[in-house]
């Protein structure tokens, strides 16, 4: 690495790092309870554990910078179409004011972030959805920067990493977010066709059209631990059956053994097994 | 056509239960319908009806979701929301097409893929993501046809087409009118108000790029004269399949891939 080079990777480096803290301050008191456990543990030792409860492994949710910081190499991130802005193709009532109140809230222009960077000195492209904004619902922005990401990644010949968590579609958008379901997948099928290896991971929850379109589809697909995966969400199916849902249903551990998950892996474990990961398709993308 | 019809209005007219639907269709506008069952994975699902037949002597595969019309044939088809195994049977239909070079005609009427425990057991996002996957890639010409409502993920799994085509009346939306009403203002009730701003009917969905054509019904709705009806879509289908068949099996796929490239797409500078 060239001095020059050196600088500006440290620039990166602090700013991931900046915003990666912002993402993962908990507001309150010294100590946070676990909703799963119920157990008392102080705020440093759980951001010490990547947001894991240190009692019972609960996974609390995470912001989208901070979970690129917990698996990037120090000061190989590079955001991608950062600037690409928000929409609103329906001129829903009301739906302006929201989107700038998210904005505000988590410092984020839309529901994901794409990246740049290296895992274990490999080059990729990650792409994360944030939760925080809009339940990380799939809008036309969110649906257009995944594809741009699969599309600069299908380019430049790179493994590809999207994290997904996502209450599904965008109501406010009605059928364009619909369709970015289609744009995604068409997207994936044109970048599978080059060798090139894509790695999806479900985080808590991924419900509706993001679980119906690019997070299903995965040449490998890992879940972090409790992970809610599923099509309709549970209320849903709740009202559809008119009973009450067995114990661990959808959760990623329920995935796994139904198939549809290849492992289940811990955020304390995610960068090495990425890691892992891209070292075994090295090959593979570079036919 | 008279006073045109609120977005409401039209939601009703979509789902009237003697509006035309895939069995009628394939009565109407093809001969020799063969039907091919089941997933070859696990199960077969009434919710989908599928099969080859010939369109004016040509073999075409026809698909489409299935909610039956009396009360014993809704419960068969499950009123038409399907399960992962009637997608995964579409798909499977859909790569015969390929292979036999067949067009694929599809007929999409569904409040939406099943919500229910098996389904989900089963993979029904899988299920949905690997039809919108693969179809991208079909080097066959596709048509899609919304004949009464394409709900969700549920109506997009079959609708991933060069043309897709929309009756007058049908609506094609992200869920049900109700369903948004309930999720946006937590009260399903709302449902007349949901439809006017949910973009849903045939002319708005012409103005957002989602659709590529409208096939006009007869006054108060396609069930009040279906011979003619029936006519008229059969002459949208045959002018679309008509066009398509002169594109190369490359062009077909990559039509369809920046057709769907385009949606929601904002003008924007490669930054890296």
């Amino acid at each position: 690495m060239s001095g020059m080079n050196g600088v500006f990777a440290k620039r990166r480096a602090r700013l991931l790092a900046m915003k990666a803290i912002r993402d993962n301050h908990i507001p309150g008191d010294k100590a946070i309870t676990c909703p799963k456990c119920g157990q008392d543990s102080d705020r440093k030792s759980v951001a010490q554990n990547l947001s894991v409860c240190p009692k019972c492994g609960y996974h609390f949710p995470i912001g989208a910078y901070y979970r690129l910081s917990t698996i990037l190499d120090p000061g190989s991130f590079r955001e991608l179409f950062e600037k690409l802005p928000a929409a609103d193709p329906l001129s829903f009532p009301g739906y302006r004011a929201k989107v700038e109140a998210a904005q505000r809230k988590t410092g984020l222009t839309e529901a994901v972030v794409t990246a740049t960077g290296t895992i274990g000195g490999r080059k990729c492209v990650v792409g994360v959805l944030d939760s925080r904004f809009f339940m990380g619902s799939m809008s036309a922005a969110v649906g257009e920067k995944i594809t741009l990401a699969i599309e600069y990644a299908t380019k430049n010949r790179l493994p590809l990493i999207l994290f997904a968590a996502s209450g599904g579609a965008r109501m406010q958008e009605g059928i364009l977010s619909l369709m970015q379901m289609a744009k995604t997948s068409a997207a994936l099928a044109r970048f599978s066709e080059k060798g090139l290896l894509y790695i999806s991971v479900f985080t808590d929850p991924t419900t509706g059209g993001v679980t119906a379109s690019f997070a299903s589809l995965g040449d490998i697909i890992l879940a972090e631990p409790g992970a809610l995966i599923g099509f309709a969400g549970p209320r849903v199916i709740q009202q559809t059956i008119g009973q009450t849902l067995p114990e661990g249903f959808q959760r990623a551990e329920f995935q796994e053994e139904h198939g549809f998950v290849d492992a289940v892996v811990p955020r304390l474990q995610m960068r090495d097994t990425l890691s892992q990961l891209l070292r075994l398709h090295e090959k593979g993308g570079r036919t | 056509m008279s006073e045109p019809l609120t977005a409401a209005q039209r939601v009703a007219i979509a789902r009237h239960p003697q509006r035309p639907n895939i069995t009628d269709y394939i009565q109407a506008l093809f001969t020799d319908f063969f039907e091919q069952k089941g997933d070859r994975l696990c199960g077969e699902d009434a919710a989908i009806l599928g099969g080859v037949a010939l369109y004016h002597g040509r073999p075409v595969t026809v698909i489409g979701t299935r909610k039956g019309k009396t009360l014993e044939e809704n419960l068969k088809c499950n009123f038409g929301m399907p399960n992962p195994e009637g997608y995964r049977k579409a798909l499977r239909l859909m790569r015969q097409a390929e292979k036999f070079r067949r067009p694929i005609l599809t007929f999409i009427d569904t409040s939406g893929a099943y919500p229910g425990l098996e389904a989900e057991a089963r993979g029904q996002g899988e299920a949905i993501a690997r039809n919108l996957y693969e179809m991208s890639r079909l080097t066959v010409p596709v048509i899609a046809l919304i004949t009464g409502e394409g709900n969700s993920g549920g109506a997009l799994a079959l609708g991933v087409a060069n043309r897709v085509l929309i009756l007058e009346n049908s609506v094609y939306a992200i869920l049900s009118p109700e369903g948004f009403a309930s999720i946006l203002w937590k009260d399903s009730a709302r449902h007349e108000e949901a439809c006017e701003l949910m973009k849903l009917t045939a002319p708005d969905l012409l103005e957002l790029g989602v659709i590529d054509g409208i096939i006009p019904e007869p006054e108060g709705g396609a069930h009040l004269a279906p011979a003619a009806h029936m006519r008229q879509v059969d002459r949208a289908l045959s002018r679309c399949l008509a066009e398509l068949s002169k594109e190369s099996g490359a062009a077909l796929a990559a039509g369809r891939y920046q057709k769907f490239r385009r949606m929601g797409a904002a003008p924007q500078k490669e930054e890296a």
